[in-house]
């Protein structure tokens, strides 16, 4: 088995909620809540999950944009959080990430090229002045872009012809660990398979370890080694890809992949659909017990009370990290089979029967 | 449709020009043409576009990014920023009328009780210093001339149509109190408030997860077979797209290069470049192997190339591609294909 690049053990990342006249904390907002994986060298984890559960947040702990409530990422041996000016500046380097929105993680103000080109000034001696530009026409190209646009500004281009900049500008310093937030949603599907096959391109070439974020599930699936599966914070389920496509055994990861819209027209309306009921509840005030409990069908009384741990736990073919008490292996990418639950069990209509208080993703300033 | 929303629809006819569809008919897009006069020199986004709409049908406008979804919306919209938009040539005929022809004044008075958009994204598209239930209401005041507590009521059933839990309570909460999906609902219910003929949906889903995404497709296409709307959507995703078109048109460098029926097109694309962008679906057989990207760069706009634009990426070219600009063309019945060779990618 290859050997981790970055270890992650029980990252936690509470955003205080100020309020009152005094902003005095009255809460915490549970962005990241306990998360550990290995990433192994060279390889790539994918990680899905709804707007909210925390997959951004735990994209800018690893690249230590921001410091972590607690918990622990070990970087090619060293504890990154230990480290300070010099040796936190070489280790930047080698991780970099590639934002998810490309209308407003792009300055307005600046050229592609110095878009492209700003990892060379901060880092001035990984391509020499004089070849700057070249470099970074080098980069456009890679990236599907013209290398006569250097001169244009963001607003000039599309927003997936955007977000390439952005990829452009992640990958321009040879990155050990390249973090990808949305790479690709923007974008579509002809642009996407170059991208993703330019991605598994650098990564034969260069070694490279990828964290994929995504919400776009077969790009996922073709892309990643592995997935991990947020919500609200947690890991859900953890596995081999096929372990997860093929096997799911957590409610949450079997109503996701039920979702995805599946390119065959013959399939409409035959391909049965979880639909889960409500919004994902505040991370303000998650669900006690198992977060899904809210809005999972195979809830019982002990998911209420009892956390459920990311274990191993089988799936039919073998084991699997999976964090549901009743967890059981379920064959969702062709057809569910829903005989097998109780009447009642699934709500499968189209109404949202969230309640008031769990508001979706971002807390309500109060 | 409700009492009331057939009263609000009377009321609209009543309160100016009225617009019936001829035979279902409710837009034809003929040969239209949009440059941006832009420093660097004239960017032909739109070079001769051409699709009709009837009642009840969902069209889809599939295309890369940056082929001209958008800036059609837009110009059938008549929000296009002019200068720098041009539009040299071509109808937009909602009726039978050519909107671009019709005084500024009418034309305004068409969006919104006529045609309507939902853009992409909902939380820059809403006011966040307004409660949402507010601008919903401020629709009913200004188009409908509702008083306001009237007007609240309205926008109270409509966010309980389009299924935001607890809308009366929630009818003064501000943007930013909702969650994406709910946001996306919220701007659906702007959309349909004044119950139009024709809905835009640019890209309502991209930045949503699937989850939601199945909301809220499954709730645009309810609303749709309610009041028989005709429903463009303008998606680059061929999953969505599958699940919910009747019609697709494809796109490419601002022309329609294909035009055909769902089911006719994911089973045998009669275009080169819609048989690459089906092709370019990671499935699952293609672990591990490259995914069959199509090459090359979509065309610079300011030099759009000689004859068939797709060419330089296209796998089927030969000289007459280089040369001659192939039309929209019908290549088997209720098809259409823009290829020099349209019959071999279809049969071959
Ligand atoms: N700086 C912050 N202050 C307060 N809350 C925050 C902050 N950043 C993120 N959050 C909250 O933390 C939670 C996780 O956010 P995050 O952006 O990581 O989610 P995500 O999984 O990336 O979602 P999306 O798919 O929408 O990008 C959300 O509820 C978000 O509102
Ligand atoms: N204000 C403008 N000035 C110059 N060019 C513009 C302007 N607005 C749009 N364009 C150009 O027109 C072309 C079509 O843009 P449009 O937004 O319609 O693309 P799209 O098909 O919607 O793409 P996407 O999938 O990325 O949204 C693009 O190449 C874009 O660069
Ligand atoms: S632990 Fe209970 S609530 Fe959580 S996913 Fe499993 S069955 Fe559902
Ligand atoms: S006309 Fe020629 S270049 Fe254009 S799509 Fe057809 S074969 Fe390809
Ligand atoms: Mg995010
Ligand atoms: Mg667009």
């Amino acid at each position: 088995m290859a050997e981790a690049i970055l270890t992650a053990t029980d990252l936690v990342k509470y955003y205080p909620i100020k309020g009152g006249v005094l902003r005095r904390k009255v809460g915490d907002v549970k962005a990241v809540d306990g998360v550990s994986f290995e990433l192994l060298k060279g390889e790539t984890l994918g990680i899905v999950g709804e707007s909210g559960c925390g997959k951004s947040t735990l994209g800018r702990l690893l690249m230590r944009l921001e410091e972590p409530t607690s918990g622990s990422v070990v970087f090619d041996g060293v504890d990154m959080y230990a480290q300070k000016g010099r040796a936190m500046r070489k280790l930047r380097r080698d991780i970099q990430i590639v934002f998810q929105d490309p209308y407003t993680s792009l300055n307005p103000r600046k050229t592609v090229g110095d878009i492209v080109g700003e990892p060379f000034d901060i880092h001035p001696d990984v391509v020499p002045r004089k070849g700057r530009r070249k470099a970074v026409q080098d980069l456009l190209d890679l990236v599907g872009l013209n290398p006569e646009h250097i001169n244009r500004y963001p607003h000039q281009f599309s927003g997936g012809q955007r977000q390439r900049i952005g990829i452009a500008r992640g990958i321009a310093l040879n990155p050990k660990v390249l973090i990808c937030d949305e790479p690709v949603s923007a974008l579509d599907v002809s642009v996407q398979a170059q991208v993703v096959n330019l991605m598994e391109k650098l990564q034969d070439e260069l070694g490279l370890s990828y964290i994929f974020i995504a919400h776009d599930l077969s790009v996922v699936r073709h892309i990643s080694d592995r997935v991990g599966v947020m919500y609200l914070g947690k890991m859900a389920e953890l596995g081999e890809e096929d372990d997860i496509y093929g096997r799911p055994t957590h409610p949450y990861t079997q109503a996701l992949l039920s979702a995805v819209p599946v390119p065959d027209p013959t399939l409409r309306d035959k391909k049965e659909q979880i639909v889960l009921k409500g919004d994902v509840p505040s991370p303000a005030n998650p669900p006690s017990g198992c977060r899904f409990h809210t809005r999972c069908w195979k809830a019982q009384d002990k998911c209420k009370t009892d956390i459920p741990l990311l274990e191993l736990r089988p799936d039919g073919a073998g084991e699997h990290l999976s964090a549901c008490h009743f967890a059981q292996p379920r064959e969702i990418i062709e057809t569910i089979d829903v005989s097998d639950l109780a009447d009642g069990d699934l709500d499968t209509g189209r109404r949202d029967t969230a309640s008031l208080e769990p508001v979706g993703d971002g807390p309500a300033d109060s | 449709m409700t009492t009331s929303e057939t009263m609000a629809r009377e009321s609209a006819k009543s309160s100016g020009q009225t617009y019936k569809p001829q035979d279902g008919l409710l837009l034809e897009v003929e040969d239209l043409h949009v440059e941006f006069h832009t420093p660097d020199g004239i960017a032909r986004a739109i070079n001769g576009v051409n699709f009709d709409l009837f009642e009840g049908q969902t069209l889809a406008i599939l295309g890369e990014s940056g082929s001209g979804k958008s800036v059609t919306a837009q110009a059938i919209m008549g929000i296009l920023d002019m200068p720098p938009a041009v539009i040299p040539k071509g109808q937009i005929r909602y009726c039978g009328q050519d909107l671009l022809t019709m005084p500024d004044e009418q034309r305004r008075r068409t969006r919104g009780p006529e045609i309507s958009m939902v853009f992409q994204d909902a939380l820059s598209s809403l006011n966040p210093v307004f409660p949402v239930g507010w601008q919903i209401a401020e629709m009913f005041r200004v188009h409908r001339g509702m008083n306001k507590s009237d007007a609240l009521e309205r926008a109270v059933k409509l966010m309980q149509r389009v299924q935001i839990p607890a809308a009366k309570e929630r009818v003064g909460a501000y943007p930013h109190q909702f969650s994406g999906g709910m946001r996306q609902r919220i701007m659906i219910a702007m959309a349909i408030a004044l119950d139009p003929a024709v809905l835009i949906a640019d890209e309502p889903t991209t930045a949503l997860d699937v989850t939601v995404q199945a909301q809220i497709m499954a709730l645009l296409q309810e609303l749709q077979e309610e009041r028989q709307m005709g429903l463009i959507l303008i998606t680059h995703d061929l999953g969505v797209v599958a699940n919910v078109a009747d019609k697709i048109a494809v796109m490419y460098a601002g022309r329609i290069v294909e035009r055909a029926d769902v089911y006719d097109l994911y089973r045998q694309p009669g275009h080169p470049y819609t048989k690459g962008l089906l092709e370019s679906i990671p499935r699952l057989d293609q672990k591990g192997q490259q995914l069959a990207a199509i090459g090359g760069l979509p065309p610079n706009l300011m030099r759009i190339p000689e004859g068939c634009a797709f060419n330089p990426r296209c796998k089927f070219a030969q000289d007459v591609c280089r040369e001659d600009r192939p039309a929209l063309l019908e290549v088997a019945p209720g098809r259409e294909s823009a290829c020099h060779f349209a019959e071999e990618v279809l049969h071959g």
